[in-house]
């Protein structure tokens, strides 16, 4: 059973539309304790991260727990700027800290029109291999809706261009995240989720 | 580099698309489901429903519509028409859309933008400007373009931006349903004046219209019905279209 961790910033609709469609198990737990055992563990997100402070402590340390003991982690949008230390956007407010980086706010580039929020369809530029970008190319294009974004560390597979460089799609040992939204990116997406889901049935088998 | 979106906008009305000629003489142009569908397998980028009469019959878009054509594709879906509240938008919301589009809600109590980019983010409210020329300028219409809300789009549509809105859909009231070519003046005047991306609607019905309102509209994203409904051209030769002429899209 996969759980989507729902906490209350957006809509879960098109996850769970999308997770349907590729026949995974999943269900939306109630709580942390709900949590623990799960196959795999998907934080999705849109909207502020300040929403994130929902994850109180006990959410946090299962989560970590989790993810210690190798449990998949998938973070979306505001999901995976969650796994790093913290976000311009909400300095009061700490992430997971499994990445290290701080979240920062997109300039764009008025003088070239590009716009904040980075809305649309953009190009991932694959840097190294990564299980979550299997059987795609580098290039595929992408829905992103976002104003801030992560820095390209050591753990970034993936990078997108919109007048600066962020980390599009990361990857570490059993944790990953992508920047935009595979449940709204058409076929590429939904390869992306199968991907990850694949890697949830690899480790339970 | 982003790209520019193709948009299809399927205006709705007792459950089936229907399209217009400057927002009269509605016609029947099929059933949502199946135009999504078809829509989804040419590569459209994104798709609009907008309830075209839900302001002046004070009746949201129905969720039944919405989860018809949610379920077709895994793209961005936007719904619009009567949501004049924030129960309006929840409904749309939990129905499948992924952002509201507000028009005459917004311009009633521009406060209900902020609301509800709040609750949701700015990325999910759109706001829709039916704007019309005047003399000098562009005017603001309301009610499926039926009031004159006294304002200027350019204006309204900086104000729309201060007060939380993520994208402008800005439709030419003159060029809907003419396939005369969007108004690139309009788009433009617009597009310069916010820093939130600009979809330009209304007249698009041929090709080199969507390269004109992607350079001399400087449009983030454009909108069409007629010319995708009535299967003239498909998303996809567009596309190629663009693509040969130097505009960024996806294929």
């Amino acid at each position: 059973m996969i759980a989507l961790v729902d906490y209350g910033a957006g809509n879960l609709t098109s996850v769970r539309k999308a997770l349907t469609t590729l026949g995974a198990d999943f269900r939306v737990p109630g709580s942390a304790a709900a949590c623990a055992g799960a196959a795999a563990l998907i934080v999705p997100g849109v909207g502020h991260f300040a929403a994130t402070a929902a994850l109180d402590e006990e959410w946090r340390d299962t989560i970590a727990a989790e993810v210690r003991s190798g449990t998949p982690l998938l973070g979306i949008c505001v999901g995976m700027q969650w796994l790093f230390d913290g976000s311009e956007e909400a300095p009061g407010v700490g992430g997971l800290g499994v990445m290290s980086g701080q979240v920062g706010r997109l300039r764009g580039d008025p003088d070239r029109r590009l716009k904040v929020p980075h809305v649309g369809w953009n190009a991932l530029d694959f840097r190294s291999p990564a299980r979550l970008l299997r059987g795609l190319a580098s290039g595929a294009q992408v829905y992103f809706t976002h104003s801030f974004a992560p820095p390209v560390t050591s753990t970034c597979v993936a990078t997108t261009t919109h007048a600066s460089t962020f980390a599009a799609v990361v990857e570490r040992d059993n944790v990953f995240g992508v920047q935009f939204h595979p449940e709204k990116s058409g076929e590429t997406g939904l390869k992306i989720l199968r991907n990850f889901l694949d890697v949830a049935r690899e480790r339970a088998c | 580099m982003l790209s520019k979106r193709i948009i299809a906008c399927l205006d709705v009305r007792d459950g089936r698309v229907v399209k217009g000629v400057q927002f009269q003489q509605l016609q029947h142009a099929g059933d949502p489901g199946e135009l999504a569908r078809r829509y989804n397998a040419e590569g459209i980028d994104e798709i609009v429903i907008l309830d075209v009469t839900a302001t002046l019959e004070k009746r949201a878009a129905s969720a039944r519509t919405i989860g018809a054509v949610a379920r077709e594709i895994f793209l961005p879906l936007t719904v619009g028409g009567g949501i004049r509240s924030e129960d309006d938008a929840y409904a749309a919301v939990e129905a499948g859309a992924d952002k509201v589009s507000l028009n005459t809600a917004a311009l009633r109590s521009p406060e209900l933008i902020t609301t509800l980019a709040g609750r949701y983010g700015s990325q999910a409210v759109i706001v829709a400007i039916d704007a019309r020329r005047r003399e000098k300028g562009f005017a603001v219409y309301a009610r499926s373009g039926t009031h004159d809300a006294a304002r200027d789009a350019v204006q309204w549509a900086r104000e729309a931006e201060s007060r939380g809105a993520g994208e402008i859909l800005l439709t030419s009231m003159d060029r809907d349903g003419t396939r005369a070519g969007f108004d690139c003046e309009l788009t433009a005047a617009v597009s310069d004046a916010v820093n939130i991306p600009v979809i330009a609607s209304g007249g698009g019905g041929t090709f080199d219209h969507f390269t004109e309102v992607f350079t001399r509209g400087r449009a983030d994203a454009a909108l069409a019905a007629s010319i995708f409904h009535y299967a003239t051209s498909s998303v996809a030769a567009l596309k190629e279209h663009l693509r040969a002429q130097g505009i960024p899209v996806r294929l």
